[in-house]
Parts: C-alpha cells; sequence; structure tokens
C-alpha cells in the first residue's frame, strides 16, 4: 500500500481533483465518527454521556472507576491477564507449528502440496457450530470449562490455518539460490531455517503473528460458550460494563476504549503488510 | 471439503508405500504436527456430530430427570424440515451474508478508488478508515447499540429529532438492518484494502496508453480496470463470506437474537449451549449448515485456485 496514486482518472481536472480529495475526508471522518464519539464519550460523565451534551468537562474518571471494579465482579486486571496469556501462548505455539509447515509447502515442497494447502484453508469453511457441541461435552467431561487451556486450544485451530498460508507466502518470496547455497555448504535443516529463511521472512512471520493476535484478542464466542466460569476475557469484561440500572454509557466507552486500543495500536502500525495476510498471500 | 480429505488421504497412501524414512517422508515430517493439531481440533469434533446428530443426546446436567442417550435414526433430521424457525434462521443467515458483503463491497471499492489517488493527509483518512476493522466485533456492536441507534441517547435519534423528525427504534423496528449496518461498518475497510491492492496492482503503462489514446475516464474505468479487479473482488467476496455467514458477536449484543435477526449459527447456539441443550438435534441443524457450507466451499476454492494458478504462471 504505497503512497503512490495512479493516475486513475485519465484527464481529470483540477478543481475535481480538490472535489475528491475532500470526498475522501468526509468519508474518513464519517466512517471513524461512531468510534471517535465513543473515545469522546468515554471522557465525559454520565449525565453528559446519557444527554449528549457537555456541561461537566472531560476526565480521566471513568476509567479509574472501570479499572477498580466491585468484587464478585469480572476485574480489568484479571480480564486482561486471561486475554494476555491465551493470546499469547495460542500465537506462539500457532507459530512454532505453522513455520515447519510452511517449509514442507514452500521450500522442499512436498508431493500434492496444493492438496495439503487446500485442506488447511477448507478447515475454515467448517462452521464453528459444527464443531462445538462434541467440543462443549469433552471440556465438560475432562473439567476445561472454563479454563485458559481450551480457548488456548480453540484459538490454536482457530488462527492454524491462516498462519500456515501467511508464512507459506513469504517464505517463497525467499530467493531460491540463497537456499541452495546453503544446502551445498552443508547447512543442516534447523540452521537452514535459522540463519537464511527466518531472518528473511521475519517482517512477514511478525505481521501474521499480529494479526493472529488480533483475531485471538476479539474472539467472544469461544470465549461465551467455553469460559464463563473463571478465566474470562476482554469481550466479556466489556460486556460486564453493560448495566441494566443506573447510567453506564460513558464507563461503557471507557471499557470499549481500554479493550480495543492495544489492537488499534498494532493494527495502525502493521497496516501495510496485513492486507497480505488477509488475502492470504494470493495478493502481492 | 471432502474432496480435499480425500486426495490428502490418496496423497499420504502412496508415501506409506516402501521405507518410512525415505525422502518424501523426511519431507512431510515438518508438516505433520500442523496437521495432527487441525485434524484433532477441528475434524474429530466434526464426526462426533455427526454421530450426535442421529442421537437423542441433552446435557445431563441441565435436565431434570436425565433419560439415556439412544439413537433415533433420522428423526432429528425430519424434525429439521417441519421447523419453521430454522427456515427463517436460514433465510436470515441468506439476506445478511448478502447484503453485508455485497454492500462493504460496494463502498469498499469506491472508498479504494478515491484514495488512489494523491491527496493531502491519505495516509490519515487510510489510517481512520481501517480502524473499524480492527475493533473487537462485541465493542463495534455495543458503540452502535448504545451510541448510534440507541431511542434513549443515540446521536441518529438526536439527530432526527433535532431536524424535526420523528424518532425512530431502529433495533427493535429493523434488527436485520441495524446487524447489517454493524457488519458493513466493520468489513468495508477489509474490502477496501483489498481492492485498494488490486487497483496498485494495475500495469501503469497500459493506462498510460489509453491517456495517450485519448480514452475517456469512465472508458477506462470500464474496459481496463473493472477486468482487472475482478479477481480482487471474488477474493474479497470469497472472504468476507467465509466470515460473515459465521457473525454471532453482533446478533448477541443487538438484538439477542430477537425476531428477524436470528441467523443459523444464533439460532443452533439457543438450540444447544445458549438454553435448549439438546446437542442431538442442534447437531442435525449444524451438520445441515455444513452441508450448505460445503456447497458454498466446493465454489470458493475453485476461486482460490484459479489464484494459485496465476501465481505460478507468475
Amino acid at each position: 500500500m504505497s503512497e503512490r496514486g495512479t493516475q486513475l482518472a485519465v484527464g481529470e481536472r483540477r478543481g475535481m481533483r480538490y472535489g475528491l480529495g475532500l470526498l475522501a475526508w468526509i468519508v474518513g471522518a464519517l466512517w471513524i465518527f461512531p468510534f471517535a464519539w465513543t473515545a469522546f464519550t468515554s471522557f465525559k460523565n454520565e449525565q453528559d454521556a446519557q444527554a449528549q451534551t457537555l456541561h461537566h468537562g472531560l476526565s480521566f474518571g471513568r476509567y479509574s472507576e472501570v479499572s477498580h471494579s466491585t468484587t464478585g465482579t469480572l476485574s480489568l486486571a484479571t480480564a486482561f491477564t486471561n486475554s494476555l496469556v491465551i493470546v499469547l501462548v495460542s500465537t506462539l505455539i500457532v507459530l512454532a507449528l505453522a513455520v515447519p509447515a510452511a517449509y514442507a509447502l514452500a521450500i522442499r515442497q512436498v508431493p500434492k502440496w496444493r492438496d495439503v494447502l487446500f485442506f488447511f484453508i477448507s478447515t475454515k469453511f467448517l462452521p464453528v457450530v459444527a464443531s462445538i457441541f462434541p467440543i462443549y461435552v469433552y471440556a465438560e467431561k475432562w473439567n476445561l470449562i472454563g479454563t485458559r487451556q481450551v480457548l488456548i486450544i480453540l484459538y490454536i485451530a482457530m488462527n492454524l490455518p491462516l498462519a500456515i498460508w501467511m508464512t507459506r507466502s513469504f517464505f517463497m518470496e525467499v530467493p531460491r539460490e540463497l537456499i541452495e547455497a546453503a544446502e551445498i555448504d552443508g547447512t543442516s535443516l534447523i540452521n537452514q531455517l535459522r540463519q537464511v529463511i527466518l531472518p528473511l521472512a521475519a517482517p512477514g512471520i511478525a505481521a501474521t503473528a499480529l494479526l493472529c493476535l488480533i483475531f485471538a484478542w476479539n474472539e467472544y464466542f469461544y470465549a461465551i460458550q467455553l469460559n464463563f466460569a473463571n478465566a474470562s476475557t476482554m469481550p466479556q469484561w466489556v460486556l460486564g460494563n453493560v448495566s441494566t440500572r443506573g447510567n453506564f454509557l460513558a464507563k461503557l466507552s471507557a471499557a470499549s476504549t481500554i479493550a480495543c486500543l492495544p489492537v488499534i495500536l498494532a493494527g495502525w502500525a502493521a497496516q501495510k503488510r496485513m492486507i497480505r495476510g488477509l488475502s492470504m498471500g494470493a495478493i502481492k | 471439503m471432502e474432496a480435499a480429505d480425500a486426495t490428502l488421504i490418496r496423497a499420504g497412501a502412496k508415501g506409506r508405500v516402501g521405507d518410512p524414512f525415505s525422502s518424501p517422508w523426511r519431507r512431510r515430517l515438518p508438516l505433520l504436527p500442523a496437521l495432527v493439531v487441525v485434524i484433532a481440533i477441528t475434524q474429530l469434533p466434526f464426526l462426533v456430530s455427526i454421530y450426535y446428530s442421529f442421537t437423542n443426546l441433552k446435557d445431563k446436567t441441565q435436565s431434570l430427570i436425565p433419560e439415556p442417550t439412544k439413537f433415533v435414526g433420522f428423526d432429528n433430521y425430519k424434525q429439521i424440515f417441519s421447523d419453521p424457525f430454522f427456515r427463517q434462521a436460514m433465510w436470515t443467515s441468506v439476506k445478511m451474508t448478502v447484503l453485508a458483503v455485497v454492500l462493504s463491497l460496494v463502498f469498499g471499492t469506491l472508498f479504494a478508488m478515491l484514495l488512489d489517488r494523491k491527496f493531502f493527509g491519505q495516509g490519515l483518512i487510510r489510517t481512520l478508515l481501517i480502524t473499524p476493522f480492527l475493533l473487537m466485533p462485541v465493542v463495534a456492536a455495543l458503540i452502535w447499540k448504545q451510541q448510534m441507534f440507541s431511542s434513549l441517547f443515540g446521536i441518529l435519534n438526536k439527530v432526527l429529532t433535532f431536524l424535526g423528525l420523528s424518532s425512530v427504534a431502529f433495533i427493535s423496528d429493523h434488527p436485520l438492518g441495524s446487524i447489517v449496518t454493524v457488519l458493513v461498518w466493520q468489513w468495508t475497510p477489509f474490502m477496501m484494502l483489498i481492492m485498494l491492492a488490486g487497483l496498485q496492482s494495475q500495469p501503469a503503462d497500459i493506462l498510460e496508453a489509453a491517456e495517450v489514446d485519448g480514452a475517456s475516464a469512465f472508458g477506462v474505468f470500464r474496459q481496463l480496470t473493472l477486468p482487472h479487479l475482478r479477481r480482487y473482488l471474488e477474493l474479497g467476496a470469497l472472504l468476507g463470506s467465509i466470515y460473515i455467514i459465521q457473525a454471532f458477536d453482533a446478533v448477541d449484543v443487538m438484538t439477542g437474537g430477537g425476531p428477524g435477526s436470528t441467523n443459523v449459527p444464533y439460532f443452533v447456539y439457543d438450540e444447544s449451549i445458549g438454553g435448549g441443550f439438546r446437542y442431538g438435534s442442534a447437531s442435525a441443524y449444524a451438520i445441515v449448515v455444513v452441508i450448505a457450507s460445503i456447497i458454498i466451499a466446493t465454489f470458493s476454492l475453485r476461486v482460490l485456485s484459479g489464484l494459485l494458478k496465476d501465481e505460478d504462471r507468475a
């Protein structure tokens, strides 16, 4: 996603060019508005938030309120730690599995590698509901309901196909000659990976890891099904700030902002590479 | 999906002939851990689901009088086709997915064309536009429900009242439209990024040649850009459908499965873990969903296969 613009509209006039630039600004402002407004509301007090006015000034009051939760409810610290552990551990395992698999699919290709690749991606077409009951029944049997482990296992399965596709496409770009030279020198497989392939594919692998982190951080369906007890994650914490009594809009806005900020910052930093990952390497 | 399975088994069978440590097997070794994990966590439970769908399995802890699980043949499947609520959920799923995918593709393409030209603040606007895609789906749904659509304190109704119009109960009167709005808001940036990649991969020399030949802007778009973008449109539609057809978060948060907004994932959830705890019949619903997905997947994999072949040629 370079900053260059193609000369799409041939012979377009100057006024029209400024007009289209202005239109882009309007569209950008409209699209960010719901979130920007939420971030803004998080600094108001509850009265102002409800009336959508601003009479009482702005403060960080709501942020300290949501981070000091009352006993008996899920606290920010607990949810954040759970999310962090689950997301990091699952992503590390995904990478540990995806890198060797991508090696076998891209560099020293196994026979029928295209079918294997299809198989991996086809598991993403399998609706979640098709496998959730046996997982639930067995998780119950093995006392895994409400643990971090069960979510780690599920997030590995959720992200692995995508990670393999992405890593493979980044490995495909490592120049053949370098690998062949290493082979002639008698470099072992592990050292080939460590010294030649991984350094070159590192930015791609980082983008892969980031995407896995984002998907796992935002995941809600499995979390609510299998994890309503002790290992609740951030989406559940945000929803916990919706109350049926009293005013909560400003507090909810603060909670939403806290929950999304890590992923938004990461996404902004990596936006140029992310598209490669999301299009599964099919688009360069 | 099954075709891929079958060829995989065939590929495995061929390798087994002869010495297990022969070179093809050493090559496959790095692939095995990933393959085993994916099969164990996604394929095995699916097989168990098929078995459940022929039983009357219920959650023992959730029923007052636990009855023994027994084999009921095709009873669960017969029940599906006489269940008007399931048919309704199927129809809702189709409407939700098609509307969200088509609208976000249209908006995404338009936004990509706006961004694909130099203007002041290009990078900033792109950054702002992709942000909704990064949000937690739960938060995105909450933002629209509480801040935008709410009839008590929503901005939209404040604006309508200010303009002297009567307020609208968006979520209760238009549940499907409200959910689709959130989905389109989140998925337009994704489509935009794909289309932007497509626009920027256009060979500049051909566009210049068209300019020299005096082609009109619209003519260039219709005859050069649009055919070039076809592949990217297909990819966007395919990836969008995979994710949007499984939309659960937005439905759960916005309406909690109210009338007209229960899609298939929410329906199956409601039938089982969400309160029904009838795993046997819920599995049968799930299997029907899988069959529908296989039909979509067969078509989609063909698109992907086309993309891979292009990569080979390059």
